[in-house]
This record gives structure tokens, C-alpha cells and sequence, in this order.
């Protein structure tokens, strides 16, 4: 494994290999008043950020120190890339110095997809830290640590994600890693976020699409809430953050409909309020700081498997 | 990942312990670790037993279990994992992490007998004795292993040795052992072609 | 000028071969046997079909403004190997051509290049704004005798400001040729509306926003009396619309592109902008209804919309890249591939659809002509049974944006005739 682009075709075993990783660091780091391991020692980590996101950069540089390894952060305004330097002269430049892993973050679908095949001839490998509207591959992977943790194994589970499902990477990695799990996934919003644009996609992944939040949520072993993104609002995508919130909003009385054992999930940060309600998000079947805290173990997991291992017959030999 | 599992006895290959020779050998260090960290009514505090993964887990249990058994003190033991401390990862395809698992009460300022099946080059101790300092600061270190097979790398010896193996470097040494390849057996036999360098061949 | 004869050559792949004399510009005699005159020079076919010199309604040839990607004199040289003796530039240049300098501009650089006959297709607004008409009457009456006006790359979308373009162009006996993508509908789209985008997280382009706008125009066209014509025509909606309108009396004449009637967007999987173009690469069941409408007239022409960009345009991310692709040098091998081997069109469809349509609706009276004598010898002479490897950096364009990279393809195009001159032969412009 060279890079990690996306969740989609990442097999089982794969997802199951890094997930295992993830749990015996957290495992291997729980209670150590010294958080570091030698195991990436020498090796050059840069963080490339096109949009702003300090939980994940955050997350991806604290993986990688814990780890050792060197982590430099580049971020768009400040550098090059704000002279208007291409994404591909970038990133080439970034190979060229040394960089063992590049880790962007880019506004545009397909952006890290590119980034690895201007980076093919190079040893370099790219971790997608969110494309577009297309994939986020470690939050789902963090996503899946937290629920197996809580749940068990994910086979036959059922998890009700609900909200802006057309523009949200973090809903289409977690409906390909999930599915390669075992679990069963719903998706669940208004029409507009969850538009028939989506069925031939979801059809191929056997993923069911309701409207109706409130008929989900009792046979549901984990509900997921995305983000609404404020651009939303002035998108005709809904009347109002208030009827948005009615319909689809966790509140409190609808976080009761949920079974005793299902746990709420939210990958940050939250509309408190409008998406989840304040005693929702901070009860006790909320793993939302769950979350943030398995997304370093999650990181450092993929981090290891990238660039612990010899990938590349010769190397070092 | 399911461990690696080690073939059958085949034609090239010769055995170097029994069974019953395995189950001898493990008596004996139980007895030799006894009687050097002063295991036994007004003695010394027990020791603390760490069997490297794979097979060094199971012979720390199996160990900690004959010194209950002759000593009638009951014997802390656990696993440490090393992998994420190997100066060799680069050299080598992806491998999984197995698990660490300190027995209550940790290991400051107890005396730790490193368990592992065969001592080689000696780099799989340099790792676990950075391992250890990250994890608490033991007051002596010791290291238990069913062969010792010779050509080091670093200095480090065994303090309690089933059987020294002289080998050539061709050759591997397989320790099986029930609880992961069903029997228990040390086997000598020639190294797979592909298995050159760092602790590949054990 | 030089005599020529072509030997052997099969006039719309029917018949016995025949020789060709070309004489003073235009075709002297077609006889099964001919001896070459003093110092004329002779093309053996060898059976190779002959047709009309092709007509294209829909190129960009960048000049104004992009001359990194594309030239008058380069994208010339792309037509004329690609078989086309004709070719309609489009009016999304910097400047725009919105006024009688550009259009006379592109035309007199197109004459002095002289391998193609290079037509401006006038802005229908000023700066493609579409806010306020261009000077439609001016750029017909000038040097460059406009007949075509079209804000491609920008549809006409407010209904009145299209109403009255085409009720004015009545006068002018020109036509509207309409880019149709209603444009709140597609806002940032990035790739066809369907399960592709919505995996691959690529804003969608629904069919929906072409089909409205077809059918909006083809009632006002009805309503005026105009002539409507549409271009790059990529959905299956798109055709019932066109049938509907063409049913009822509608002047509307329709194209569509070679990448349209053989890419779809499974090619999008892989990111690489090569693939971006507008309207977006469609689905199996939209390319085959293409096929078939071309075969039955419903859509009157293949128009290429060559679209040449330069590396640092399209070697980006997704998003970024300018959509567009080269297509030129390619066509007939589409059409070969897509209409001729699996029987849709025969060699005279093929005349029809690439030569004799493009030039009425263009309003070419001395292209799209009979392969006859006393007709203009503009002709393009096809080898229909070889076949070619596509590369970009082999294309005579500046730009190497073909979608058809790597691909090996039926049908060459070994010599093109304007008006008596050859200005290629086996693949060397002269």
C-alpha cells in the first residue's frame, strides 16, 4: 500500500488490518506518560491544507509525531501556493525535498487522486485528508475504530447517517468503508441533500435512502450526524436552519426513539442546535470526543502502514 | 492476520527438540529462574515474566506456570510487542502489530525476564529494551530463550538458555509450539531463499 | 495551378474506382480511365473513398488570445489533415469576437493561412455577456460575411434577449446556434449528473439543464420564424426534443460531437481532466441514442468542437481544468467507429453529415458540394480500412488534449483537396 486515496475498493482485510493497528496503539499509548514511539524516526511527513481544519491537521501531525517522525506543516496562504504555484509543482517540489508522505486536504474532488499520479515516479505517498465533495477515507476509518469499539464487530449493524449526503466526503467514505464491513447504512435527509441524483450510487452499494428520521432511529445501532454547511442554507436546499432542524436535528426526544446500546456519532464540528442538541451531543451514547481521540490511533495506524514497511522491492535493500 | 504458521517436518530439515524435550527444557529454566531471582517464602519480590510475540507469549505463560507450580508463588506475566521498535521495518513487507499486555502493577522497579524463543542476531532484545524503558523503568532486566542459535550482532546474552544450537546462516531455526502451530518441536532446517537479512531467519 | 488526378479513387465509397481530373479548381472529369496531362501530378487511391471536403460548425481555434494553445495557422493544419476544407471559429476568443474588426481579423488571417476556409462565427452578445445583442447586422455585412452567431461556451439563457436574436437574424439569413445549459441549473457542475458524480463527488450536470433550453428555443424559434441551431447535442432527452420540434415545423438544425457519440462518463473514474468537456461526457444509453438520431437526420450534423487547452489548463486538478477537447484530426475516425463499421451511415451519409448539412446550415455555397464534374474539387480522399494509433504530441494542434490517447482508431483521412489545391497528403500538410 502506497497511498491512501480513498475508502472505496479498500478491502476488507485491509480496513480490518489498519483498524486492528489503530486499536493496539491506542492499546500500546493508553496510560504512558511518555506518548512516543521510535517507529517513524527519519521519515518526512508534510501536511498540504487547502482548506482550513485544525481537528485534522491536528490529528495528522500529532500521528505523526507521536510516531517520530518529522512533520512540517504547509498550509495555502503563506506559502507558494498563495503566489499561485500549480497543485502539481507543489507537490513535486515537496517530493523533491524529501517528503516520504504528503497529506492534503483540497477543495477540489479527485485532488489527491491527481496528486498520486503526478507522484508515481517518486517514493512519495499521498494520504487523502478530504477531497471535494469526494472522500475522507481517515474519518471513516476513525469512524469505524469508534463504533467497533462501542458495538463490536460492525457485520449486520445498522447505521443511520443523516444530512447533507450530496456534498459530504465524510458520508461517502463512511457508506464504502461501512458496507465492506458487513454494516447496513441509511441514509437519511431531505430530498435536496439526499437528491435521486444519488440512487444509481447507492443502489450499487445497497444502501437505503429515507426521509423520515424518526422511523430509522429505533431500529438504529449508531446514528451519524453531518455537518450542515452554512452555503447550504442560501442553496435553496431547505426553507430554513429551523425547519431543517425540526425535521432533521437530533433532539433530545428523538435521541429517545434510539435503542439503549446505539451510540450518537458527529465528525466535528457541530451546528449545536440545528444538528444536534446540546444534552444530545454530551450525553452518555455520544462518542463524539470518542472520535477525535481514536483519529490520532487511526492516523498513526495508516501513517505505519505507508511508511513503516519496506513498499517498494529495493528500497533500502 | 493470523500468525505464521510453520509447516510439517519435512524431508531437509531435522529436529533438534521433542515434545517431550520442550516440556523438559522449559522445568529447567522455570527451576534456573527460581533459584537466581530468589523466588520463594521471605524472598525476593517475584519477577515480572515478558514473552516477546509470537511465540515468546506463550512460553512466558507456560513458564510462569512450572515456577507457580514448584515455587507456590504466583507469577506475573504478559506480552511485548516490539515491532513498532525494529531498526529492520523498512527492510520487510507490512506486519501486523501484536499485542502488549502488562500484567497488573506494571514493572517499576521489578526484576523482568524477557521471554522469547530464539536468540539470534540479538536485535529483537535491543528492541524490547527500548520497548521497556518507554513503558517503566524495571530494577533488573533478564532474558529467558528456548535456543540460543549464535551468531550475534550487538552485545547481548541469554541469562537462562534451553539449548545452544551452533548453526550456519543458512540454516533456520523454527520453534513450534502447541498453542500457535498445534505441537511443539525446535526444528533445524535451510532457510527459505527469500528470507536473507536482519531477524528473517531466526 | 498544377493539374491533379486522382487514380482509383471510390466518389462516396460506391461504385468501380474511377480517375478524378482536377482542373483550374475545380473537377474536369471523372472517367474509369484517365492519362495524366503534362506535369499533373497523380494521387493513386487505390480504391479509397471519395467525398466532399468536410465542414466543421464548431471549432476553436483560440486565435485572439490563446495563441499558447492554438493558432489560426496550427488548428488550419489540424482541419486539413482531419479531411475538413471549411471550419467555423467560434467567437469565444480574447478579444471576443463580438464586432466587424475580430471576425474580419480571423478571416483574413485564415485566408492568408489558406489551408482551410476559416468562418467567424460572431458573439450573439457583447463580450458573451448576455445582456445586451452584439452588432449582429455589421459582422454579417463585413468582409467576413458572418452567417453564424452563437455565445458557446455561454448560453443565450435570458428568454428575451434569445427571442429577439433570433427574430433580428431573420434579416441577416444567419442562425443562432445555441450552447444549452440553463445556468442555474448548473451551477459549478462538474461532470454529468448521474451515479459516476455522485460517487466520484463531482458537482452534477443534469440533462435536464440542455433540455430545457432545446426545448425553450425551439418554441420561440417556432414562435418567430427563425432558424435555431443546436450545438453539442449529449442527451437522449435532447433528441425526443428535437424530434418533437423538427415534427411540428421548427426551423432547428442540430449537431453533435465525436466524443459524444463514443465517450461516455466512465472515463471520469480516473480524474484527469482530458475527459472534462461541456456538456459533459453522457451515460451508454445517451451516446447510442445519439448514434441513431444521427442516423436518422433527427440530429442534422457531427460538428467537433475541437477545443484545444494548454498543459497548465488541463495537467490540474479536476476543477480547475478548462473543459474541452481536441477534435480535428479525430472525427472521421469517430464517426467511422461509432456510425460507418456498425452500419448506421453509409459513405454518402457521411458526406451528408460531416460536408453537405454543416455547409446549408452554415450557408456555404461553394462547400458540401457534389463529387461531380464542373463542381469545386474540395474533397477529402479516406482509407477506410486502416487504421491509427492517436497520439496528442503527433497532432498538429499546439495543444495535446485528445480524449482518444493511446487509442487505435479506424478510418484515414490521406489527402485533402480545397478548391483544386492539396493541402495534405498522407498526413503532410503543405
Amino acid at each position: 500500500m502506497k497511498h491512501l486515496l480513498t475508502t472505496e475498493g479498500l478491502d476488507r482485510d485491509t480496513a480490518t488490518a489498519l483498524l486492528d493497528t489503530a486499536d493496539e496503539l491506542k492499546r500500546t499509548l493508553l496510560g504512558r506518560e511518555v506518548r512516543k514511539l521510535p517507529t517513524l524516526r527519519g521519515r518526512t511527513v508534510i501536511t498540504m491544507f487547502y482548506e482550513n481544519s485544525t481537528r485534522t491537521r491536528v490529528s495528522f501531525e500529532l500521528a505523526g509525531k507521536w510516531m517520530s517522525a518529522d512533520v512540517v506543516n504547509v498550509s495555502a496562504s503563506g506559502s507558494s501556493v498563495g503566489k499561485g504555484e500549480s497543485l502539481r509543482d507543489t507537490a513535486l517540489t515537496l517530493s523533491a525535498a524529501g517528503a516520504d508522505c504528503v497529506i492534503v486536504r483540497h477543495p477540489a474532488s479527485g485532488a489527491a487522486q491527481r496528486l498520486a499520479e503526478w507522484l508515481a515516479d517518486t517514493p512519495t505517498s499521498v494520504i487523502n485528508a478530504g477531497d471535494g465533495m469526494h472522500e475522507h477515507p481517515t474519518q471513516a476509518l476513525l469512524d469505524a475504530a469508534t463504533l467497533r469499539e462501542r458495538l463490536g464487530p460492525l457485520e449486520g449493524r445498522r447505521v443511520v447517517i443523516v444530512g447533507d449526503v450530496l456534498h459530504s466526503r465524510v458520508a461517502r467514505s463512511n457508506v464504502h468503508l461501512l458496507t465492506t464491513l458487513g454494516a447496513e447504512v441509511v441514509l437519511v435527509g431531505p430530498p435536496t441533500l439526499v437528491p435521486a441524483a444519488l440512487t444509481g450510487w447507492l443502489a450499487s452499494r445497497r444502501v437505503r435512502v429515507s426521509f423520515d428520521l424518526d422511523a430509522e432511529l429505533p431500529a438504529a445501532d449508531a446514528v451519524m450526524m453531518l455537518r450542515v454547511q452554512a452555503e447550504r442554507m442560501h442553496g435553496a436546499f431547505f426553507p430554513s436552519a429551523r425547519e431543517y432542524s425540526i425535521n432533521y436535528g437530533l433532539n433530545a426526544a428523538r435521541a429517545a426513539l434510539l435503542p439503549e446500546h446505539a451510540v450518537v456519532m458527529h465528525p466535528g464540528p457541530m451546528l449545536r442546535g440545528m444538528e444536534i442538541a446540546d444534552s444530545v451531543a454530551d450525553a452518555a451514547n455520544s462518542v463524539i470526543v470518542e472520535q477525535v481521540r481514536n483519529g490520532v490511533h487511526v492516523r498513526m495506524a495508516v501513517l505505519y502502514h505507508l511508511l513503516a514497511a519496506q513498499t517498494r522491492a529495493g528500497e533500502d535493500a | 492476520m493470523a500468525p505464521r504458521t510453520r509447516g510439517a517436518t519435512g524431508p531437509a530439515e531435522r529436529e533438534l527438540l521433542s515434545a517431550g524435550d520442550v516440556a523438559r527444557t522449559i522445568a529447567r529454566i522455570a527451576h534456573q529462574i527460581i533459584e537466581k531471582t530468589a523466588i520463594g517464602p521471605g524472598g525476593e519480590p517475584v519477577p515480572v515474566l515478558l514473552g516477546i510475540p509470537t511465540r515468546g507469549a506463550p512460553l512466558a505463560a507456560r513458564l510462569a506456570g512450572r515456577i507457580t507450580e514448584f515455587s507456590g508463588q504466583p507469577v506475573p506475566h504478559g506480552s511485548l510487542d516490539v515491532t513498532l521498535y525494529r531498526d529492520d521495518l523498512r527492510r520487510r513487507p507490512p506486519r501486523p502489530l501484536e499485542l502488549t499486555q502488562l500484567p497488573e502493577g506494571g514493572i517499576d522497579d521489578r526484576t523482568v525476564v524477557l521471554v522469547d524463543d530464539v536468540l539470534y542476531s540479538g536485535r529483537t532484545i535491543r528492541s524490547a529494551l527500548d520497548a521497556l524503558r518507554d513503558i517503566g523503568r524495571p530494577r533488573v532486566v533478564q532474558l529467558a530463550v528456548l535456543v540460543d542459535r549464535g551468531h550475534r550482532e550487538l552485545p547481548i546474552r541469554a541469562d537462562y538458555v534451553g539449548k545452544n544450537v551452533p548453526t550456519s546462516r543458512r540454516e533456520e531455526v523454527a520453534v513450534l509450539l502447541s498453542e500457535v502451530d498445534g505441537r511443539d518441536a525446535v526444528l533445524l532446517r535451510a532457510a527459505a531463499p527469500d528470507a536473507g537479512g536482519g531477524e528473517g531467519s531466526r | 495551378m498544377t493539374d491533379v488526378v486522382i487514380s482509383g479513387a471510390r466518389p462516396y465509397g460506391e461504385g468501380d474506382p474511377v480517375d478524378v481530373l482536377v482542373s483550374d479548381g475545380v473537377i474536369a472529369a471523372i472517367e474509369p480511365k484517365i492519362t495524366p496531362p503534362d506535369g499533373a501530378e497523380v494521387i493513386e487511391a487505390g480504391g479509397q473513398v471519395l467525398l466532399p471536403g468536410f465542414v466543421d460548425l464548431h471549432t476553436h481555434l483560440r486565435e485572439p488570445g490563446r495563441e499558447d494553445a492554438e493558432t489560426i495557422a496550427t488548428g488550419s493544419a489540424a482541419a486539413a489533415l482531419g479531411g475538413y476544407t471549411a471550419v467555423f471559429a467560434m467567437a469565444n476568443t480574447d478579444p471576443v469576437a463580438d464586432n466587424a474588426v475580430v471576425v474580419e481579423h480571423v478571416r483574413r488571417i485564415g485566408e492568408s493561412v489558406g489551408l482551410v476556409d476559416v468562418y467567424p462565427v460572431g458573439a450573439v452578445t457583447v463580450g458573451l455577456e448576455g445582456e445586451q445583442l452584439a452588432e449582429l447586422g455589421t459582422m454579417a455585412s463585413s468582409r467576413a460575411r458572418v452567417r453564424m452567431f452563437s455565445d458557446d461556451g455561454f448560453c443565450v439563457h435570458d428568454p428575451l434577449i434569445m427571442r429577439r436574436a433570433l427574430e433580428y437574424s431573420r434579416a441577416l439569413d444567419a442562425v443562432i446556434a445555441q450552447h444549452a445549459e440553463e445556468p442555474r441549473l448548473t451551477v459549478g457542475a462538474q461532470a454529468h449528473e448521474g451515479e459516476l458524480a455522485a460517487r466520484l463527488g463531482l458537482a452534477g450536470w443534469p440533462a435536464a439543464a440542455e433540455e430545457a433550453i432545446v426545448a425553450r428555443d425551439c418554441i420561440l424559434a417556432q414562435h418567430v420564424g427563425a432558424r435555431l441551431h443546436i450545438c453539442h447535442v449529449s442527451t437522449k432527452g435532447t433528441v425526443d426534443v428535437l424530434r418533437w420540434a423538427k415534427e411540428r415545423g421548427t426551423q432547428v438544425s442540430a449537431e453533435v460531437t465525436p466524443h459524444h457519440l463514443l465517450l461516455t462518463d466512465e472515463r471520469l473514474t480516473s480524474y484527469d481532466p482530458v475527459n472534462k468537456v461541456n456538456p459533459p461526457l453522457r451515460t451508454e444509453p445517451d451516446t447510442a441514442a445519439l448514434r441513431q438520431a444521427l442516423a436518422e437526420g433527427i440530429v442534422d450534423c457531427v460538428a467537433t468542437d475541437h477545443a484545444p487547452h494548454a498543459p497548465q489548463d488541463k495537467d490540474v486538478e479536476w476543477q480547475a481544468a478548462r473543459p474541452g477537447m481536441l477534435g480535428l484530426q479525430t472525427a472521421l475516425s469517430v464517426v467511422v467507429q461509432t456510425m460507418v463499421r456498425p452500419g448506421l451511415l453509409s459513405w454518402r451519409d457521411v458526406a451528408r453529415v460531416m460536408s453537405e448539412r454543416p455547409a446549408e446550415i452554415g450557408r456555404l455555397a461553394d462547400q458540401g458540394r457534389p463529387v461531380a464534374v464542373g463542381e469545386p474539387a474540395t474533397l477529402a480522399l479516406v482509407d477506410p480500412d486502416r487504421e491509427w494509433t492517436v497520439h496528442g504530441d503527433e497532432l498538429a494542434s499546439i495543444a495535446a488534449n485528445t480524449p482518444y490517447e493511446g487509442m487505435t482508431l479506424p478510418g484515414v483521412v490521406t489527402a485533402t483537396m480545397l478548391r483544386g489545391r492539396i493541402t495534405q497528403l498522407d498526413g503532410k500538410v503543405r
